[in-house]
């Protein structure tokens, strides 16, 4: 008698587990307890400084889980060395996907890196997301629908200049330096685009040098004896300077809007003179923790809280924490999403669902933003000026978002 | 009745009582059933590894013939393992060509490159040639990005390519099928390269090395065999760089890059200096430290992998191949 009524019992909790049980749904890389993200960064070799990302990137997710975790889940945040040597990044990949059974790649840096996996990942099926890139190829829903970006890409940000142009300088004649590589046409692409029928008239000259020219003076002298006055510099670090200190030299005065690529105080702007950038123009879209102004800002508040507790070795002055830590929120936003069902296909689809998120470091109104034909998250930006040591963002948030205007 | 002259017996080095010579063989078919058990028993993820492993390799034994046999110094092969590398990636995607004709065009392409640096390289000896080659080395990732060749080249976004899949139907995926085809063309090679170097050619080359005026005096065309050796080396490279684009599946400057030559010239000296079967350890070594290092520490990885170097260094002052003959030679004593 007793067996019967305890498989009865049995019997009927099962009855009433089952479909909770059924609700739950989960890919690998996911489980009652874990979920786990994986991640590729050049902690060594040329590029190691942004190593940083990776390491704020885990300091993040530590404190998520000393925090109770996603949904009471915790995350196992494994992130693996390139080198910036893409057939590295495609062996990381791998071992991540296939050995390490992750749900999703997270962050994973550089354009060729990224390019390298980017056929691996979508035919695997696994989400690459938000990818620490700002090549606008990384937005492609329809050929590459397990890929996002993250960061402006380098078109939106080309519409940004381009609207700031023609409400403050409609009669402006614009002379464009630009990288001679996918990085600087993406670049130029953008400004013609937000520029529209005008750009014809408005550009008077499109200078290119190469990655490997020694320095752009001649071209800096050519832009002036143009006519320009409105200097689009689409420079890198190094080339930003010399153009930025050759203008000075020869007197050239124009309106300068500098790529954020280049918006760096100390590999640009200090080795270029202070002096020389004062009044430079970029487009901004993160909180400078050093900037006064955002003292007694919540969002900034936390995050230096985030930074004393969890990742206390950390730069207080560099960006990349800043950008690490923005990233890891949006994740965890993502998961959040998720909720029970951790599939790939739902992380995609709710990474694809973004409104109006905030990461609480990005300037006041920026918001992230996505949609199944959307895969560009951040496209606001806003203006900043360079006055005395900083860039300070002025004027309204302008939108970037290719396909609009 | 037929009378044989006296003859003494030559002495049999052996080992355990098998002669080494047969050692030899047992080890080689020891090492040819793991080589056919590996795509059946393996991970897709390590069958990728030990491809790339075998991949490294190859291009070791490329400089192994131009540096351990004849001499020359070489800081420059990543140039020829990009070259091998986009010669097979541009075929593939530009030109469409099928995947196997990419690597006799790398093997042409990659030795006719050798040959023609290797002429004015000659007025070169020992650190100097080895900072021409560097030179090389630093030149090419940048050349690749050139606006000149971009069209072709893809720039510093690089080419992707399509992974073959096995042919005729063979239930193989394309890891396993690519693990086959390496391993085939590997096997070749190191045959190619053995019956070299122990053919009069090989003596003709290490005689350039020992003894440059000698071998001079005795015969040999040394300017010749130095650039065909530069040449051959390149081949071998290039070889391993156009199989190493096809499992990566991309190619970019960035790729290849000092770090890579400096690598292969870390497996060079870590298999063995003048030894064939030691660059495999040298691959091994390329591809698996680097990882072991990072599991150790992720900040120090750099610094881990400098001890391990330094360790193996200290413990096998002759690499793999020459720890492998004082083992053998101290078994022989105890007999």
């Amino acid at each position: 008698m007793r067996f019967w009524k305890h498989l009865l019992i049995a019997g009927v909790a099962l009855a009433f587990a089952s479909p909770a049980a059924a609700q739950k749904k989960y890919d690998t890389g996911a489980s009652e307890t874990e979920i786990r993200v994986g991640n590729i960064m050049p902690y060594s070799g040329p590029a190691s400084a942004y190593g940083t990302i990776g390491k704020t990137l885990g300091a993040y997710f530590n404190k998520v889980n000393a925090e109770g975790g996603i949904n009471g889940r915790k995350i196992t945040f494994i992130t693996y060395d390139d080198g910036y040597a893409p057939p590295k990044t495609v062996e990381q990949a791998r071992r991540l996907v296939e050995n390490d059974d992750v749900l999703l790649i997270l962050n994973s840096l550089g354009t060729a890196h990224n390019t390298a996996i980017q056929k691996y990942m979508n035919s695997k099926k696994v989400p690459q997301l938000f990818v620490a890139t700002g090549a606008t190829k990384f937005g492609d829903p329809k050929n590459f629908p397990w890929t996002m970006g993250w960061q402006p890409n380098y078109q939106s940000e080309g519409r940004i200049y381009a609207q700031h142009v023609l409400k403050n300088y409609p009669n402006g004649k614009i002379g464009v330096l630009f990288q001679n590589d996918d990085y600087g046409k993406d670049y130029l692409k953008g400004l013609k685009d937000g520029l529209g029928d005008k750009a014809k008239t408005m550009i008077v000259a499109e200078l290119p040098y190469e990655a490997t020219d020694p320095t752009v003076d001649s071209q800096i002298v050519s832009l002036k004896a143009s006519g320009a006055d409105v200097f689009y510099n689409v420079t890198t670090p190094k080339f930003a300077a010399q153009a930025i200190k050759k203008a000075a030299e020869i007197g050239w005065k124009p309106v300068h809007l500098l790529n954020s690529v280049s918006a760096s105080v100390g590999a640009v702007i200090r080795p270029a003179g202070i002096e020389n950038a004062q009044g430079i123009l970029t487009a901004l879209y993160g909180k400078d923790p050093t900037d006064p102004q955002w003292k007694d800002d919540p969002g900034t508040k936390e995050w230096f809280a985030f930074m004393d507790k969890y990742y206390p070795e950390g730069d207080k002055t560099s960006s990349f924490p800043v950008y690490g830590y923005s990233v890891a929120r949006t994740l965890v936003q993502v998961l959040q999403q998720c909720g029970d069902n951790l599939t790939r296909e739902n992380v995609m689809r709710q990474a694809a669902s973004l409104k109006d998120f905030e990461t609480g470091m990005a300037l006041p109104g920026i918001k992230i933003n996505t949609s199944a034909t959307d895969f560009y998250p951040i496209e606001q930006m806003q203006m900043g000026k360079f006055e005395g040591e900083t860039f300070k963002p002025f004027g309204p948030i302008l939108n970037g978002e290719i396909g609009s205007m | 009745m037929l009378v044989r002259p006296e003859t003494r017996e030559p002495p049999v080095y052996a080992v355990g009582g098998i002669p080494l010579a047969q050692w030899r063989l047992i080890l080689l078919g020891l090492g040819l059933v793991v080589a056919c058990v590996v795509p059946f028993a393996l991970k897709n993820f390590y069958i990728f590894q030990i491809t790339l492993a075998i991949i490294y390799a190859i291009a070791i034994l490329g400089l192994n013939l131009l540096t351990g046999f004849n001499g020359q110094f070489s800081l420059g092969h990543s140039a020829f393992y990009a070259i091998g590398a986009y010669t097979a990636a541009i075929m593939m995607e530009n030109l469409g060509i099928n995947y196997v004709w990419t690597l006799p065009a790398a093997a042409v392409v990659c030795f006719v490159f050798g040959f023609l640096f290797g002429l004015p390289a000659l007025r070169l000896e020992g650190i100097y040639l080895a900072l021409a080659t560097f030179a090389l080395a630093i030149a090419i990732p940048q050349a690749l990005k050139s606006t000149v060749v971009e069209h072709w080249t893809g720039g510093v976004q690089g080419i992707v390519i399509i992974k073959p899949d096995a042919p005729f139907g063979l239930p193989l995926n394309s890891d396993q099928w690519l693990y086959v085809l390496t391993v085939v063309v590997a096997i070749v090679m190191y045959v190619c390269a053995a019956n070299l170097v122990q053919s009069r050619t090989g003596r003709a080359l290490i005689a350039i090395r020992d003894h440059p005026v000698a071998a001079s005096a005795m015969g040999i065309n040394v300017s010749l065999y130095k650039s065909l050796t530069f040449g051959v080396s390149a081949l071998y490279t290039g070889v391993a760089g156009a199989l190493g684009a096809i499992a990566i599946a991309f190619v970019a400057p960035d790729s290849f890059t000092f770090v890579l030559a400096v690598a292969l010239f870390v497996g060079l000296v870590v298999g063995g200096v003048a030894s064939i079967p030691g660059t495999l350890v040298g691959g091994l070594f390329v591809l698996f430290v680097p990882n072991i290092a990072e599991s150790v520490s992720k900040g120090l990885a750099g610094a881990v992998y400098g001890v391990i170097l330094l360790l193996v260094i200290y413990l096998m002052p002759s690499g793999a191949a020459g720890l492998a003959r004082l083992v053998t030679a101290k078994l022989m004593q105890r007999r």
